[in-house]
This record gives C-alpha cells, structure tokens and sequence, in this order.
C-alpha cells in the first residue's frame, strides 16, 4: 500500500504494524529517508505530488517489484508538503520469506522512488527557493537495476 | 469545460496551479492558454513537460470531453 502523508509520521509505529501477524515471512527490511539541513543551506524541504496519479504510478512500480523479487508484501509512505530536517521524507518496508529478496527490493524500490516518482521538490533556504532534479548519481543508481 | 492542472516550476510561472479552460482539444486548449499567456504556452511546450488527460499519460494531441483534468508535468524530480 502506498500513502501520501501530509503530516510527519512516525516510521517505527509503521515497521511494528507491518511486522505484525506475519508467520509465513522471515524478512522485512525497512528503510528511512530523512530531509538534510545542508549545513543550513537548506531549511524547508516542499515536495508536490499529483494526488491520484502519483500514488497509481509508485504502485505499479511496486507491483513490479513485487512480482520481480517475489515479495509477500510490501508498505510505503512518502511525504508530501513542507518537509523540515531531520523528519522523515520516506518509508519504505518489504516482506519476503527470506532476507536477499527483502533487502533487494528495498534498495530497488528507493532507487525508482528517487529517480523517477512523480514528485516535484523544492528546496526553501536562506538564499531563496529553488526546484530540484535528480541528480546523475540518482539515475545511474536506477540504472543497476535495468534488464 | 477543461480543468487545468499546473505543477512544480509551472505553476511558480504561470501564477496559477489549476484553472477551468473552455477547450475541446489539447491543440485548442494549448491555444487558449497562448491567447492569454505567450510565455507559459511556451514553457508548456518545453523539453521534457508531459500531459496527463485524466491521470494518463498523452502524446502529441487529444480529445477533451467536458470536466477533463488535462495536467501538465515538468521533468519529475523524485522523491
């Protein structure tokens, strides 16, 4: 499941409830994504989404990853809004029943998530506000995982 | 009637972030946003700016029923 949040979450409550109830997995790798004060070059991290269609795209991206590593489930939340350092920006959590195609899924997922989601990031700081592309180490990160 | 939805840098642009154009085609929508702003018909037209018609990705031209959502996307930055 993919959500859109609006509202600083708490990615240690989301690991526990995804671990729940589980007797048939024995993986679940997690990551989480912080917002970086740059040494205070950046103070407000703002990402825009476009509702309905940015969830729709990280879904399927998910369902691929899902039939490609052959998880068992897997859970992301992503921030939308004016993100502050240190909050958490994104989460992302796999099952599998065995621990290389949890952690490869993981690594998969957050490649595509910060090459190619349908966000669209702006920087706020002292010297003004300025959007934000991926960079050329994003791309060629995403670019490992292409057949 | 079209629901124009703008994003990232060309809604800083353009002032604006969703607005009702009366528009039957994108060809005539794109039309209608020159009319009123040369620039931002430009930028609309940019490298790598995509159209969603009703959350779906089009290329080249389209149809426009009434209360269509036509967006346009600058270049994604991920997340």
């Amino acid at each position: 499941m993919i959500t859109l949040a609006q509202a600083p979450f708490d990615p240690g409550a989301l690991l526990t409830a995804f671990c729940a109830g589980r007797d048939e997995t024995g993986a679940v790798a997690s990551f989480v994504g912080l917002a970086r004060a740059e040494g205070g070059s950046a103070s407000i991290l703002e990402l825009e989404a476009y509702p309905g269609f940015t969830e729709s795209a990280i879904e399927a991206f998910a369902v691929e990853a899902a039939g490609r590593f052959g998880l068992q489930d897997w859970r992301i939340v992503h921030r939308v809004g004016k993100i502050a350092p240190g909050e958490a920006v994104v989460f992302v959590t796999t099952a599998a029943k065995h621990r290389r195609a949890a952690f490869e899924a993981c690594d998969f997922l957050m490649d595509w998530l910060k090459s190619r989601a349908p966000f669209w990031k702006k920087e706020h700081g002292p010297a003004g506000a300025r959007w934000i592309e991926p960079t050329a180490q994003d791309r060629t990160d995403a670019q490992r995982w292409d057949v | 009637m079209a629901r124009v939805l703008l994003f990232g840098r060309l809604a800083d642009q353009a002032g604006w972030r969703e607005r009702e154009v009366e528009a039957a085609s994108l060809a005539a929508l794109r039309a209608s946003i020159a009319h009123d702003d040369a620039a931002l018909a430009r930028a609309l037209e940019g490298p790598g700016v995509q159209v969603a018609v009703d959350k779906a990705l089009v290329r080249g031209e389209a149809v426009l029923a009434a209360a269509t959502e036509v967006a346009f996307l600058p270049p994604m930055s991920g997340g």
